[in-house]
């Protein structure tokens, strides 16, 4: 649906065109060839340094950060100069040709950086940069990741880069490869209860920080009068549900919305373009025979069964470590256990 | 005028006749998926594990009525076995379709498009990162042995999405197979 039509000495321009109407103009100088070999040469920092960040480079930090492992991160994002992310559909945000995502982490040191970044042909790029153990810089990992790493604080001391086929396991299943930069993460109307808060760092944009500096456009009337919020029965469900679309939403797609998504029917991921979001994950979970069924788990397994968490199949996978069991499959080594008991709260309350 | 109605309804039939080309090319192309898929499963061994084995006149033979459906579900297997050791390291079902090495017990999935216990609910993308990447669903767990995703995964796309085609094509059989089993010593752990 992204058709070029000009083509400009040295500034590549193409028009997105859906169904014939102009959505945004992109620019491009960027994503084309390998990502460079060490993250300092990646436009994150100002030249010459690893930790003052380049003033083009903007932080960001989702109300629902994802669980890995207890590891502390820090988010960015850079679009090129003169053109913004167009949210014409609120959940499917599109990119500009040329952004690049950062994420840090850290276990009592700076780890890895990974980086994402559109390239001109549409598609995505997918790297991470481990760090020197003195955190002076960071260099490209292979496609295949490093398996082990030493790392004191991580659980067990080891540390797991993914590999590029694992990045995608994750960012290609929903209907943005970007997780965790969206409408619901972004909102401004954040969720006081939800598990491992974040404060947003200084200068960090929101969604209406996003649209005043006139960088998201086309954002659906509304979504800024009125924040987007999950709309749940209570706090509790409302931090609940959020924890699971920041976790598991990006496979747990809403039907329709990926075809990579996982082809089950419980669904995760909260959608703000539609009202009934909410009442659709709840419909999907809640006892709905799971299609995951242990033998130990009888005939009548359900994925959520109103005041047993012990007896729901979504709370027995998320405190499992067996890795032919455990959810989510990857990034974790370590059960979330202040998420473990927001859910066994949430589903023991559950009439 | 007359040549103007007339050049539209040339214009008209001419299209009509791309369509119906087209519409026949479509279903030929599709033919030809199907039979490239046949193919393709027939010669590279997924009836060896995922139909169902039984013991015929002439011994063990795949019991083609429960065609690539998969470890059966009225089989029941609940623990994995230990073995003496060097050289054995992993053990079958006589259906063929239970393997227990130091993985646990792996049972082979029901290819068939049925919509609850198969692969009808599975987009081609989901079929094709399934392969490409080891893993169940192409985002979930790791696909254990002995499904050969090493060879696999270097199958072209033009026959991942013929392979797709033709499972989609086949009949589709009701059959819940089990989740994997832990190996011993994690039996034990938990």
């Amino acid at each position: 649906m992204v058709a070029p039509v000009k083509t400009l000495p040295h500034v590549s321009l193409v028009i997105a065109v859906w169904f014939g109407v102009l959505v945004a103009p992109f620019a491009s100088n960027a994503g084309a060839g390998h990502p460079p070999e060490r993250l300092a040469d990646t436009g994150l920092f100002t030249a010459g340094a690893t930790t003052e960040i380049a003033p083009d480079v903007l932080p960001f930090s989702p109300q629902y950060p994802l669980w890995s492992d207890g590891a502390a991160k820090r988010r960015w994002i850079r679009l090129p100069e003169g053109v913004a992310i167009d949210a014409s559909d609120p959940d499917a945000w599109v990119f500009p040709v040329g952004t690049r995502l950062w994420k840090e982490f850290s276990m009592g040191r700076r780890v890895e950086t990974r980086m994402i970044e559109r390239r001109a042909d549409g598609s995505w790029d997918f790297s991470a940069y481990v760090w020197d153990a003195d955190g002076r810089g960071a260099v490209l990992v292979p496609a295949d990741g490093i398996a082990t790493l030493p790392v004191a604080a991580a659980p067990g001391g080891r540390y797991a880069i993914p590999s590029r086929h694992d990045c995608l396991a994750c960012h290609e299943g929903a209907t943005s490869p970007v997780l965790g930069f969206s409408a619901l993460q972004l909102s401004p109307d954040r969720d006081p209860l939800a598990v491992h808060p974040e404060t947003p760092p200084a200068g960090a944009v929101d969604l209406q920080a996003l649209v005043e500096r006139g960088l998201l456009v086309n954002l659906p009337g509304g979504l800024l009068e009125t924040a987007p919020r999950i709309n749940a029965a209570t706090g509790e469900e409302r931090a609940a549900l959020g924890y699971l679309h920041g976790n598991c939403g990006h496979c747990h797609a809403a039907p329709g919305g990926s075809a990579a998504a996982v082809p089950v029917d419980a669904r995760m991921a909260q959608r703000v373009g539609e009202t009934d979001s909410a009442e659709q994950v709840r419909a999907s979970l809640i006892d709905v025979a799971s299609r995951y069924r242990p033998a130990d788990a009888g005939a009548d397994a359900v994925i959520v069964r109103p005041g047993d968490a012990a007896g729901s199949i979504l709370h027995r996978r998320m405190a499992t470590r067996d890795p032919r069991a455990q959810m989510p499959p990857l990034g974790t080594t370590a059960p979330d256990h202040e998420a473990l008991s927001l859910i066994e709260r949430w589903i023991n309350q559950l009439p | 005028m007359k040549a103007h109605y007339t050049r539209i309804a040339l214009a008209v039939a001419a299209a009509f006749g791309a369509v119906s080309s087209s519409s026949t090319a479509l279903g030929d192309e599709s033919a030809d998926k199907v039979a490239r898929g046949k193919y393709v499963v027939t010669t590279s061994g997924c009836n060896d594990c995922h139909t169902p084995w039984i013991m015929g006149p002439g011994g063990p033979e795949p019991d083609m009525s429960r065609m690539l459906s998969g470890h059966p579900q009225d089989v029941p297997i609940t623990a994995p076995i230990s073995l003496a050791g060097d050289p054995w390291i992993a053990a079958v079902s006589g259906t063929n379709t239970a393997w227990s090495g130091p993985w646990g017990v792996s049972f082979t999935a029901n290819l068939t498009p049925d919509s609850e216990t198969g692969l009808g609910k599975w987009t081609l993308r989901n079929f094709v990162d399934t392969i490409r990447t080891g893993r169940h669903m192409g985002r979930g767990r790791e696909i254990l042995p002995p499904m050969p995703i090493p060879m696999y995964k270097h199958f072209s796309d033009a026959d991942l999405e013929a392979i797709y085609t033709y499972l989609q094509s086949i009949p589709a059989i009701s059959n819940k197979v089990p989740e994997p089993l832990p190996p011993v010593q994690a039996t034990a752990a938990n």
